[in-house]
């Protein structure tokens, strides 16, 4: 399953409670959307803590790598080392 | 302090004596002391009694001495010997030493306008039999409770909803709108109560009803406009606040029992205790929850201050299982969806009280609002403080001073805190833009609300009941945060679920130096720069009270009341199972059943959930709990039996006891 596909997973499951009739692009913003609250970005941090095994310095934890499914997806696989991108 | 109740038809006789005494069972907890029944041609009141002042003498209802009036009282008048002592220069004679006669004599004087001579907390009754009228009357910031319905032409009035429930003709339904209130702002915009048809009187308002028809007004309101900045030194403002507080205190501690006080080890409750230590030579006890969670619990504090004022300390260890436990009565109290477990430990605490014999205590409440000691008031002064300089890096720094109690802190991430602080106001008008981020965010918990219950509650929306509940708010920034503060949460929540009804659950009264009208006025007149003095919360009292409290205490940064909400429920699986299984969700219709299960399993997966996901939980279940206990299960024959009570018949004038 592709890192996309997880993130979308997650975000439906904890996000919209299991609702997949949301509609939800990859390049939505959490924020604009309303779908996470000041905690939520938090459960968004454990999630790909735990979840890719990498950990998020604080300097990390900002909405241009954390804000939409895309932004995840190329945050995890710069991280992971898998893929360019250009997390900070 | 007791509970009262009432009914008024002008085309009818007197009431039902059984009906009375079925509202009164329901009140019983408000008043064990003892029990009073008034009937006339369309009226009854009744009176559940707890004796705290003129233990002998001070039975009601009580009538004046023609027995053209007659009254029923919860509450305090605390000036009641200064008014008493006017009275008498003016020719009135008293036939007990009672705060309650004096508001009779007052109004013979004044009417209505007695209400603004009267420093209290209070909700009463008053019957004039002359002119055929019953006057409603509540205390300026809303710490005694009245609410009341309509049946036709009736008028049924009580101080919990349960006793109006007690005629079985009142339709008892939850209000779908309410519900949508309590998901947003946390509580039902007054005057609307949880359940469809019942209104509260509001706070620093009373209601006439004759048989012409009824009139309602404001006696008292929050004063308009703080002092410029220059209007005084802040020595000023130190003492003047330091003296207003040990009068409030000295007349608060009025009393025929003993008065005891709660000692959280927060600031608010220390200074309230450290002004009773001032006022008072007599052994002083106090009151605490603690917590095994060091996230919740202030147990060093409370040693800090029980050893300085040296006090006698009794303690209730709160765990989760006994939140759960008690939860059910909790609501049965409240009356009304709970977003937080918080009122649940004081519910353990007012039994505590009451076991070691106390009927009265003082506590801290109202100075979080009047002194701006809540985040909310900090997160608004550095929103507005970024928004005067958008490019700067540093400012937004600031967002970090917030919320350090917390285990999971939304502002460790500036640029988030600054995304989520930094949000416009809308829906709501930006004259509510200190409390917008915090209505927006409990409204994403109505994604749970069905279908069905997004249709009722749809009528008006929630901005537009904002508004209309809290018209134009004063003049400067944090004042206005303050004003929307005082006028919701602080008597919809505060002063009811997380106070009174919390603390006469057990017989207790609660008593509120901070909250006497001279010291909020006062407060409210202070200059904004001292009241928040750059992101020192409660300055002023600080300063005010440099020198009767240790140096700990005065210089901790404020860590607000809370107790662990979801997480208690998880490990009952009787409770969730029987509350938020798909029948029961589908018994109410107000939630989605496959959302709430979601839920429910997300929290038990990472107990470290948000706020939105708590609130959400603690707001369903209590939600379906409230339904059980009023709507489905209620019995007008739930109340126990009534013996000992006194009746007036006001065609007798006789008063036989039952």
């Amino acid at each position: 399953m592709s890192v996309e596909q997880e993130v979308r997973d997650f975000v439906v499951r904890n996000f919209f409670y299991g609702d997949q009739s949301v509609p939800l692009a990859d390049a939505d913003s959490f924020i604009e959307r309303g779908i996470i609250d000041s905690t939520g970005v938090l459960e968004i941090v454990h999630f790909v803590e735990s979840r890719y095994g990498i950990v998020l310095s604080d300097d990390e934890l900002v909405p241009e790598n954390l804000d939409s499914i895309a932004r995840i997806a190329r945050f995890v696989r710069a991280k992971q080392g898998t893929a360019g991108g250009a997390a900070p | 302090m007791c509970g009262l109740a009432g009914w008024f038809d002008p085309a009818r006789g007197a009431p039902s004596e059984a009906r009375l005494l079925r509202m009164l069972g329901l009140l019983r907890h408000r008043g064990p002391d003892g029990f009073g029944i008034y009937r006339g041609k369309g009226i009854g009141l009744a009176h559940a009694r707890l004796s705290i002042i003129d233990l002998e003498t001070g039975q009601q209802p009580m009538g004046n001495e023609d027995g053209s009036l007659w009254i029923v009282f919860n509450g305090e008048i605390f000036n009641y010997l200064e008014l008493r002592q006017d009275l008498v220069r003016r020719g009135h004679r008293f036939s007990s030493t009672s705060d309650t006669e004096v508001i009779l004599h007052l109004y013979e004087d004044l009417g209505v306008e007695a209400l603004t001579r009267l420093n209290g907390q209070f909700a009463f009754a008053l019957w004039d039999a002359r002119k055929r009228e019953i006057l409603l009357a509540r205390d300026r910031m809303g710490i005694r409770p009245l609410f009341y319905a309509r049946h036709g032409e009736e008028w049924l009035f009580a101080s919990e909803i349960k006793a109006l429930f007690a005629d079985e003709r009142l339709t008892r339904e939850i209000d779908p709108v309410a519900l949508d209130d309590v998901f947003t702002f946390w509580l039902p915009l007054s005057p609307r109560t949880a359940f469809a048809g019942v209104r509260e009187l509001p706070p620093a308002h009373w209601l006439r009803i004759s048989e012409g028809g009824w009139v309602s007004g404001r006696y008292w309101d929050l004063p308009a406009q703080a002092d410029p900045r220059d209007a005084h030194p802040e020595k000023f403002y130190a003492e003047g606040l330091l003296d207003l507080l040990v009068d409030a205190t000295r007349i608060q501690l009025r009393s025929d029992v003993p008065v005891g006080a709660y000692l959280s080890g927060g600031l608010d409750s220390s200074v309230t205790a450290a002004l009773i230590r001032r006022c008072s030579t007599s052994p002083l006890s106090t009151f605490a929850v603690t917590f095994r969670d060091p996230e919740f619990d202030e147990s060093a504090k409370q040693r800090i201050m029980t050893e300085f004022l040296g006090t006698d300390h009794e303690t209730v260890a709160c765990e989760e299982r006994n939140i759960a436990e008690a939860f059910a009565e909790v609501i049965w109290h409240a009356e009304v969806p709970l977003l937080r477990t918080a009122p649940a430990p004081l519910f353990l605490l007012s039994r505590l009280v009451r076991e070691n014999g106390f009927k009265v205590v003082l506590t801290g409440e109202g100075a979080d609002e009047i002194l701006a000691g809540y985040d909310i008031f900090k997160e608004d002064k550095i929103r507005r403080f970024m928004e005067a300089c958008p490019g700067s890096r540093l400012r937004p720094l600031l967002l970090q001073r917030l919320y350090p109690y917390l285990r999971l802190s939304p502002a460790r991430s500036v640029a988030y805190a600054r995304a989520f602080f930094g949000a416009p106001a809308a829906p709501f008008a930006e004259a509510y833009r200190s409390h917008a981020p915090r209505w927006n965010m409990t409204a994403g918990a109505k994604v749970f609300f069905s279908e069905d219950l997004r249709q009722r509650a749809s009528a008006e929306p929630a901005a537009e009941r904002a508004a209309r509940a809290l018209g134009s708010t004063g003049t400067d920034a944090l004042g206005r945060a303050q004003e929307i503060e005082i006028r919701t949460l602080l008597p919809g929540y505060i002063l009811s679920s997380q106070g009174d009804r919390m603390l006469l659950a057990h017989s207790v009264e609660g008593r509120f130096p901070f909250l006497d009208h001279r010291v909020v006025e006062f407060c409210l007149r202070i200059p904004p720069v001292l009241r928040l003095k750059a992101l020192r919360e409660k300055y002023l009292l600080r300063r005010a009270l440099a020198g009767l409290l240790p140096a700990p205490i005065l210089r901790m940064v404020k860590q607000p009341y809370r107790a662990p909400d979801a997480r208690c429920f998880l490990g009952e699986d009787a409770l969730v199972s029987e509350f938020l299984s798909p029948a029961s969700l589908a018994e109410t219709g107000f939630f989605d059943p496959a959302r709430v299960e979601r839920l429910a399993e997300k929290l038990r997966e990472a107990p470290a959930s948000g706020f939105k996901d708590n609130m959400a939980f603690v707001g369903i279940l209590s939600a379906q709990l409230l339904h059980r206990l009023f709507v489905r299960d209620f019995s007008v024959g739930n109340g126990p039996e009534m013996h000992e009570v006194r009746l007036v018949d006001a065609d007798a004038r006789e008063q036989p006891r039952r």
